[in-house]
């Protein structure tokens, strides 16, 4: 870790402002001087690492006052960004009308991961692709952009098959994001200039040319809240993993649907995992939507969803895999007593 | 799963808790980088970033500028260190490969610089600042990378003597009804103690403390000794706990040395704590292993002709391998044996014991041949082993000393409710997860080595044992303090035991499982030797001399010893002897040790006794495993809900220490089995998963229940402990076990380790 100021903003606007000051030329958030701190469980570990070396950090946690409530009502959920995950997984409301976001929560990362991790940094977690961590390996466009990917043919079996670009293929690790992408969520950010809505689906950017850009906020911009309208009752968030607890997915989806007499009314599926941003399937959608559902719609379903998937060296399996559980959660979603 | 110590059976001592206990989890215990230190500087290495090559220069400028740098240590001008060699070949290191000895890099994160600063921060922050210029050479990686060098060991390394065999392999296989073909591999894994490898050296004067997680005092000390070329006396190792070590603090890494003599140069206490990622290349590791088991039988299941082949991957510097063919080869009745194990050198750091070496990677491709050669038979798998059941081993002819391997199966398949198991793969199945039932045979050699021994008692009954073992986590201390007070007949709570010191009496490596049998011989003779120095005083003087001289002293196993018909009154004998304590010191050697064990013993170097290099016997302990799979239709996803387990390790010195060394071992081999391997990238030889969020270990959620049956068993013939080892012995059988679960569940047969996902085709 490298010398850092420590500073406790107790305002919105202080916090803004800490953050832009030091931020004139910065192209990249996640380059940037200053950066907010909330749980510290992704950012305090990629500064030990020396993958991430801010001058100040900006800690926003006394925000949490008023950026942390869990507001569920009759037409949508309102959640706070500095809401912990364990707090959210843990209300009973948000099991009952949104299962896909409970289960999310509940099936990443560990008790006390969870008890620390908020919402915002949640969705702002960096991928956990080994050579991006570990800064002796030079060849990192994400992290030393123009120095070439030494996944592409290392080892690559964490990696995303959808939404990779000659550049980069990290794959983004988080799963909370798929529910929020799933469920079309806004996301509200404050900057100077107060605070806009905007669908959480423009908030992660593929890499593309630039992987050391991931999102489209700037410095001195902060996540205050997320936004879903209506209620998912009929949610599933499908995890599959090396571990029965405490490791990231290997392939995930996020499904919500609204089912009539045995027709798909209405479908959202994302997928994590397996690709580079928070992932949503709308070709996938497409197939389904106004069908009469069977388990050979299910199986096309997620063919469509995987019909631009390229896998490389280690990591082809996860096409097959996320097939199987997209379909095992549309299975799962339409067969829930709700 | 019960919480609840198992009760003992015959020839099992009591179940008291360790007595260390409660200060291990209430973080008190203090571990070697816990010790307080006089002002100490902090060392944070730096390691390379190729595999092989050159480092060209070092541009230092922007780490020295870190305030509170103190000194930056490259091999421009790092102390001089003698070379050591090999433990296998008389010396104390676990690898010859010297860091900061010149430019030369022969393996990935090899130390390269030793940054000393005020603070850890300091350190580490320079260090991540320190640049370096190489020239890389392509390194070789692992199997079949080009440049990669073949050869068999016998002749490479000294311990490795013969390639076992007996009978004409050729013409038994030629001939047989049923033949069996199949190989196997096993991945890179390391051991990924809790304690990180850290090290403290302290001199005072021309004395040297360390402070450092070992598993062997003394073959530290006079190692460290031996590099900075100073007397063995000058040096002292301590480290009343150590947090984990599996093998990888078996023997000497350069580090200790390196910071020995930078903290001499700069006369201050250096406190060196590596990162985990710097774990995976600065010790040892287990190295990948392939396979080729052959068998024929006929058509009644008798074994008529084995074949092992293994290949073993090492270092350019250092031939280690584990050779475990010296276990297969033996396990069976089997007139036919061939065997041959070859070392594959690469551009490595060099590979070295974890946890039951030979054992894990052999006996995974043995009990999983088993499992194929009963599926041709179509034959029970324990019905198999039962036919091929031998109380004399094929390769020598010699008797095992005891051996329970079907008693444990028939245990251990009754509690596991075998016989519910329909056999036809792939027809259990509950909802969306199919369902697999396996087993597998597993053994590890009971072994011994020297050991001596003080202990003092008081009249009051207090006694203090002091001995130069190990508390790696198995509940020595408790162990040795029960040995003493059943021994001396005074109460356990009186007891107190002093391990962990090398200022201590020596005691072997503990490694190979043979701590416990060999620790508690010798302290079991010096109990003897007070015991019969207070018998001698109150005896009434009508018995000859002689009588007097045997009087006290039992060569039986502990258990009549203490309780002997001669009840010793301790307060009335030293009033005969007028004295305030009684103190012996003894060394203890087991049979057939060589004639230089003493002089070994005090310099650090170990001779194990056991196994099947006994003079007239053999001697193992056994088990057998059973394990239930469950594999997931949709996701693939493999899940082990339950592990049972049945052993017979002789006497059972303490059954509640003896489940947990036992159930952490069947833990660990459904990890092995399921999920851990270190992964290469072949271009340029470097592990990839260097920490523990990608190195996988399981969580509590992977394992459910694990069932530890002790078997009572009697052996006499090993040590006057009757103890055979244990620490080695649970997580040998369970990746054969799993991978015959998986085959049963899905009529899939998986013969590499790991077994993930992806490799599950249902
Ligand atoms: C071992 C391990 C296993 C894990 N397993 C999983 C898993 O299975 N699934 C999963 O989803 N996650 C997993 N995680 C990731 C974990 O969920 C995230 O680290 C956590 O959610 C981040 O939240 P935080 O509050 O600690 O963020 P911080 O570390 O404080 O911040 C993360 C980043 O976001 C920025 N940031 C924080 N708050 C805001 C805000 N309001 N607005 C804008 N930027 C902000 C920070 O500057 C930083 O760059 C795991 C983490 C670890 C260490
Ligand atoms: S995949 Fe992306 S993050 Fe990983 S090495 Fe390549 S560029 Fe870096």
């Amino acid at each position: 870790m490298r010398p850092f100021s420590y500073q406790r903003v107790t305002d919105p606007t202080a916090a803004v402002q800490a953050l832009s000051a030091a931020a004139a030329a910065n192209d990249a958030l996640t380059k940037a001087a200053a950066q907010p701190l909330a749980g510290g469980t992704t950012l305090i570990d990629l500064m030990k690492l020396d993958v991430m070396r801010p001058t100040a950090i900006v800690d926003i946690n006394p925000l949490a006052q008023g950026w942390s409530a869990i507001e569920p009502g009759n037409d949508g959920l309102r959640l706070g960004a500095l809401a912990k995950m364990s707090d959210v997984a843990a209300h009973e409301q948000i099991q009952r009308h949104y299962p896909v976001i409970a289960d999310s929560l509940k099936l990443a990362a560990s008790a006390q991961l969870r008890n620390m991790a908020t919402l915002g940094g949640n969705v702002m977690q960096r991928t956990r692709c080994s050579y991006f961590r570990d800064v002796s390996y030079e060849n990192c466009n994400k992290r030393n952009p123009g120095s070439g990917c030494a996944a592409m043919d290392g080892v690559n079996r964490m990696h995303a098959v959808l939404g990779a670009s000659d550049q980069c293929i990290a794959t983004y690790p988080g799963d909370f994001a798929q529910a929020l992408i799933a469920l079309d969520a806004m996301v509200a950010i404050t900057g100077r200039s107060g605070t806009r809505n905007m669908p959480f689906a423009e908030l992660h950017k593929a890499p593309g040319n630039t992987p050391e850009i991931e999102t489209t906020l700037r410095p001195g911009e902060l996540i205050s809240a997320f936004s879903i309208s209506g209620r998912w009752p009929r949610s599933v968030y499908l995890k599959a993993r090396d571990r029965q607890s405490y490791e990231f997915a290997l392939s995930s989806a996020a499904v919500a649907l609204d089912v009539q007499n045995g027709t798909v009314r209405d479908a959202r599926i994302a997928l994590g995992g397996v690709a580079t941003v928070p992932w949503r399937a709308r070709e996938a959608e497409a197939v389904l939507k106004g069908q009469k559902f069977d388990d050979g719609l299910a199986q096309r379903v997620a063919d469509a969803a995987f019909a631009d998937a390229r896998g490389r060296r280690h990591n082809s399996f996860k096409i097959a895999l996320g097939k199987r559980v997209v379909a095992r959660a549309l299975q799962q979603a339409v067969t829930m007593e709700i | 799963m019960t919480a609840a110590a198992p009760e003992p059976k015959t020839n099992m001592g009591q179940p008291v808790p360790r007595y260390d206990a409660a200060a291990k989890v209430t973080g008190r215990a203090t571990y070697a980088s816990d010790m307080p230190l006089d002002n100490p500087a902090h060392a944070f290495l730096v390691t390379s970033a190729i595999a092989r090559g050159r480092i060209d220069n070092f541009d230092l400028d922007d780490a020295k500028r870190v305030r509170g740098v103190i000194d930056i240590v490259t091999h421009e001008n790092a102390p001089k260190l003698k070379e050591s060699k090999l433990f296998s070949n008389g010396g104390y290191a676990g690898t010859t490969i010297q860091p900061l000895k010149s430019a030369d890099i022969a393996h990935d994160g090899q130390i390269i610089a030793v940054v000393i600063a005020e603070s850890y921060e300091a350190a580490r922050e320079a260090a991540n600042r320190v640049k370096v210029r190489y020239t890389a050479t392509t390194p070789s990686a692992t199997f079949d990378s080009p440049g990669t060098t073949t050869a068999a060991a016998k002749g490479q390394n000294a311990q490795f003597k013969e390639d076992p065999g007996v009978g004409d392999f050729a013409k038994a296989f030629g001939a047989a009804e049923v033949k069996l073909t199949a190989a196997y591999d096993t991945p890179t894994q390391h051991h990924n103690p809790m304690e990180l490898f850290s090290t403290s050296c302290v001199w005072m004067g021309d004395n040297l403390v360390i402070y450092e997680g070992s598993q062997f005092v003394y073959g530290l000390k006079n190692g460290v000794a031996e590099q900075l070329g100073i007397d063995a006396d000058k040096v002292r190792v301590v480290n009343p706990y150590v947090g984990g070590g599996f093998g990888s603090r078996g023997s000497m890494t350069p580090r200790t040395a390196i910071i020995a003599g930078i903290a001499k140069r700069l006369n201050r206490p250096i406190k060196l704590v590596p990162t985990r990622d710097q774990g995976f290349t600065i010790t040892t590791y287990r190295a990948e292993t392939r396979h080729e088991i052959k068998l024929g039988a006929n058509r009644d299941g008798k074994l008529l002709a084995l074949r092992h082949e293994g290949a073993e991957v090492s270092s350019r510097a250092d031939a280690y391998c584990v050779g475990g063919t010296k276990t297969t080869a033996r396990l069976y009745a089997c007139p036919n044996v061939a065997s041959l194990v070859s070392i594959v050198r690469a551009d490595r750091n060099t590979p070295g014991f974890m946890r039951s070496p030979p054992e894990v990677p052999y006996l995974f491709a043995l009990e999983s041949a088993m499992d194929e050669l009963a599926v041709k038979l179509n034959m029970d798998p324990i019905e198999l082993r039962r036919i091929n059941d031998t109380t004399v081993e094929p390769i020598g002819g010699k008797p095992y000393t005891s051996r329970s391997l079907m008693a444990c199966f028939d245990e251990a398949a009754k509690a596991f409710g075998w016989a519910q198991r329909s056999p036809q793969p792939k027809s259990m199945s509950d909802g969306d997860w199919l369902i697999g039932y396996g087993c597998a045979a597993t053994c590890y050699p009971t072994q011994m080595a020297p050991s001596a021994a003080r202990v003092r008692l008081q009249r009051d009954g207090r006694t203090r044992v002091e001995i130069a073992g190990h508390e790696i986590g198995t509940g020595a201390y408790t162990v040795i303090a029960q040995t003493a007070a059943e021994r001396l007949g005074v109460p356990l709570e009186k007891v107190a035991v002093f391990m962990g010191d090398s200022d201590l009496p020596p005691a072997p490596v503990a490694g190979g499982s043979n701590s416990t049998a060999s620790t508690c011989s010798a302290v079991m003779m010096v109990c003897d030797q007070i015991r019969q120095r207070l018998f001698k005083a109150v005896m009434p003087d009508s018995l000859t001399d002689k009588a007097k001289e045997t009087v006290g002293i039992s060569q039986a196993p502990a258990t009549q010893a203490a309780k002997s018909d001669r009840p010793l009154d301790i307060e009335k004998a030293f009033d005969a002897l007028g004295v305030g304590v009684v103190e012996e010191y003894g060394e203890w050697k087991p049979e057939g040790a060589p004639l230089d064990s003493f002089r070994a013993m005090h310099s650090g170097q170990v001779r194990l006794v056991g196994g099947h290099t006994m003079k007239d016997q053999i001697a193992y302990a056994f088990g057998a495993e059973f394990v239930e799979v469950r594999i997931n239709r949709f996701t693939h996803e493999i899940r082990c809900p339950r592990l049972v387990g049945a052993f017979a390790g002789g006497r059972i010195m303490n059954p509640r220490t003896a489940r947990s060394q036992l159930m952490g071992g069947l833990i660990w081999g459904m990890s092995s089995a399921l999920l851990e391997a270190t992964e290469i990238d072949e271009r340029n030889a470097r592990y990839v998963n260097d920490n523990l969020a990608d190195y996988l270990v399981p969580v509590n959620a992977d394992v459910p229940a694990v069932e530890v049956i002790l078997l009572s068993e009697q052996d006499d013939h090993i040590n006057p402990a009757g103890v055979k080892g244990l620490g080695e012995l649970a997580n040998v059988g369970t990746n054969a076990a799993i991978c015959n679960a998986i085959h049963h569940a899905t009529g899939q047969r998986i013969r590499k380790l790991p077994v993930r996902l992806e490799n599950i085709e249902v």
